[in-house]
């Protein structure tokens, strides 16, 4: 898609060029947008706001309920709250591992899927699917694999002799976590894995061809050459997939749904309990806002890092 | 890339790429198989990765029994609206987003990036509170006019660009010749644009048809369920003979997404459209 530095004809709808015309556009530029900056202000723009003010105050669900503004005594009760640090806790171990997890099977794939080898077509299109399953579909076909007595992978340890490895994945206390973070890596490699890999296709030939020929190793070129031209690529799909997976929801929802004992407790599944299993509209709230001051703290000392290293 | 690889590297990399396949497609494989697996076969103590004896029972089953049927129709009228809802509102828009530079454009396109970082409990109880106050809580109009508005700023992004490939000046010829701006619209933009309008209805109507938060919390009426949530409640109800139903309700669901990828594929290996989160 053609950028605005690519078309300077762009700017002869400025107001210099047709001063005459100008007010007449003016009105039919927001005549235009309107129809699509209403709904966005309304069911968007607004609900956010509100949301991030609700989270300041005691509301809870049922129709002549009074709300009043309580400031941070949310907040102060969320510090306190066993739950709430566990569920914390198991959020950061779920998006940390599954973002690692992802981009580092994903890069392995695109330096695959992006040399010359057999059967890279069927890799290619294999590598898409998962991304093509809604997220109730893909918990659906894990409880499948897991299942403990009609799964895939229970079978497979049978067959291989390891009897001892047969275990309910997703009901054990010490598998659950795990056994999700794997799903969530299945998940979400394929969209990682195609960014990096148009990364890649990106990555100057001749640079790899003249340290060939000053006899850099294939471990060398890649370390010095791929791997630098490819780090703002990396830096932004692994911020997004980050920010993805700490706010996923609908996959463990299928999968446990928060169990066994609370082991797959994502926040986001704590925060949908809190606000319509117990009707703590403003406790929810205020959690949502934690989260996001929290995703953006992480985020900024994650980016800074990159860009200090980069200078 | 890298040269020519020795023998052993080779041979590394061909078992490396099978692990991925491996990794990838056998669960795939497994629900395929399961959906087409009898009752008898699901039961058994060691289950068979190809069925012995197929039979499409399952998907008869998930229709008949399991009101998967009406789910599925609520979630294609739902995501047929979405579509069309989110083409109409959003081709006037990027139109002038791509044709004159307007802060309240850029403003739009930041909200795309901003509005990926939050939550969706911190929406959807506000969303639920204005939707009831119009009494849309628990409908599908409530439902589509979400799923539209969350379609629209990646919808708006994509079409703006398709607007900006049609060159101006078939535009400005077409006016020389005496036509109206209407007619331009019409005659010229309109039949340049089709493919960027096919596009954003397919965008719009595959993140409808999946999606599952939203039409969880706002549809309480079991009859008008979309199919992800009639889905995940089916995974509730225990029992290994009613995996097969599930599987090949799960199957069915995934296939209009399959479609719409297979439609896209091209773009997607050229990396045309994954530059899309490359910001």
């Amino acid at each position: 898609m053609t950028t605005l530095a690519e078309r300077p004809d762009v700017e002869r709808a400025g107001p210099a060029r047709r001063p005459s015309r100008f007010r007449s556009d003016r009105t039919a530029i927001y005549l235009l947008l309107l129809p699509s900056l209403l709904p966005i202000l309304v069911l968007s723009v607004f609900p956010l706001l509100r949301g991030i003010y609700l989270g300041f105050t005691d509301a809870r669900a049922g129709r002549n309920v009074e709300v009043s503004f309580t400031g941070l005594a949310n907040y102060r009760e969320l510090l306190g709250d066993e739950l709430f640090w566990n569920s914390f806790k198991i959020g950061l171990v779920w998006a940390l591992g599954v973002t690692v997890l992802q981009f580092l099977l994903a890069l392995g794939l695109a330096l695959l899927l992006n040399q010359q080898l057999r059967f890279r077509g069927v890799a290619r299109v294999l590598a898409v699917v998962p991304w093509a399953m809604p997220p109730v579909v893909v918990g659906i076909l894990w409880k499948l694999v897991y299942h403990p007595d009609a799964g895939l992978l229970n079978e497979f340890f049978h067959r291989i002799g390891a009897d001892g490895m047969r275990t309910n994945w997703l009901g054990d206390f010490s598998t659950a976590l795990p056994a999700v973070i794997l799903v969530g890596v299945w998940a979400g490699m394929p969209q990682t894995t195609v960014v990096l890999l148009a990364g890649l296709q990106g990555v100057g030939r001749e640079l790899h061809e003249a340290a060939a020929v000053d006899g850099a190793s294939t471990w060398h070129r890649f370390r010095h050459v791929t791997l630098p031209a490819l780090t703002p690529v990396i830096v932004a799909i692994t911020s997004l997939d980050f920010i993805w997976n700490f706010n996923s929801f609908g996959l463990v929802y299928v999968l446990t749904a928060g169990g066994p004992g609370g082991k797959t407790m994502l926040p986001m599944l704590f925060a949908y309990e809190e606000a319509f299993r117990y009707g703590n509209y403003g406790y929810a709230a205020a959690l949502g806002n934690v989260m996001v001051v929290l995703i953006i703290a992480l985020l900024a000392v994650y980016l800074r890092r990159r860009l200090r290293e980069a200078n | 890339m890298f040269g020519k690889p020795s023998r052993t590297g080779r041979t590394l990399q061909y078992v490396a790429l099978a692990g991925y396949l491996i990794f990838l497609g056998f669960p795939l494989v497994w629900l395929v198989s399961t959906a087409f697996k009898p009752p008898r076969e699901l039961v058994r103590l060691h289950p068979t990765l190809i069925p012995s004896d197929p039979t499409v029972q399952n998907f008869v089953q998930a229709f008949t029994e399991q009101e998967l049927g009406r789910a599925a129709l609520n979630s294609l009228q739902v995501s047929l609206a979405s579509a069309v809802l989110t083409v109409l509102v959003a081709m006037p828009a990027s139109y002038a987003l791509a044709r004159f530079r307007s802060k309240l454009g850029t403003a739009a396109l930041g909200w795309v990036l901003l509005s990926q970082l939050f939550p969706f409990v911190l929406l959807i109880i506000p969303i639920f509170l204005v939707l009831r106050q119009v009494g849309l809580a628990n409908t599908h109009a409530g439902l589509v006019l979400i799923y539209v508005v969350w379609a629209l700023p990646f919808a708006l992004w994509m079409l703006q660009g398709f607007v900006r490939n049609i060159p101006r000046e078939l535009e400005e010829a077409a006016s020389v010749d005496g036509a109206s701006r209407v007619q331009v619209l019409r005659r010229v933009v309109f039949p340049l644009l089709a493919p960027g309008l096919v596009a954003t209805a397919l965008f719009s109507f595959i993140s409808a048809w999946n999606e599952f938060f939203f039409a969880l919390v706002l549809i309480k009426t079991p009859e008008l369920a979309t199919l992800p949530v009639a889905l995940a409640r089916f995974v509730g109800i225990e029992g290994t003979a009613r995996l097969g139903p599930l599987a090949a309700g799960s199957l069915l669901a995934t296939l209009p997404s399959l479609i719409f990828f297979a439609f896209m594929q091209r773009r997607l290996s050229s990396g045309s459209l994954a530059g899309a989160v490359k910001g």
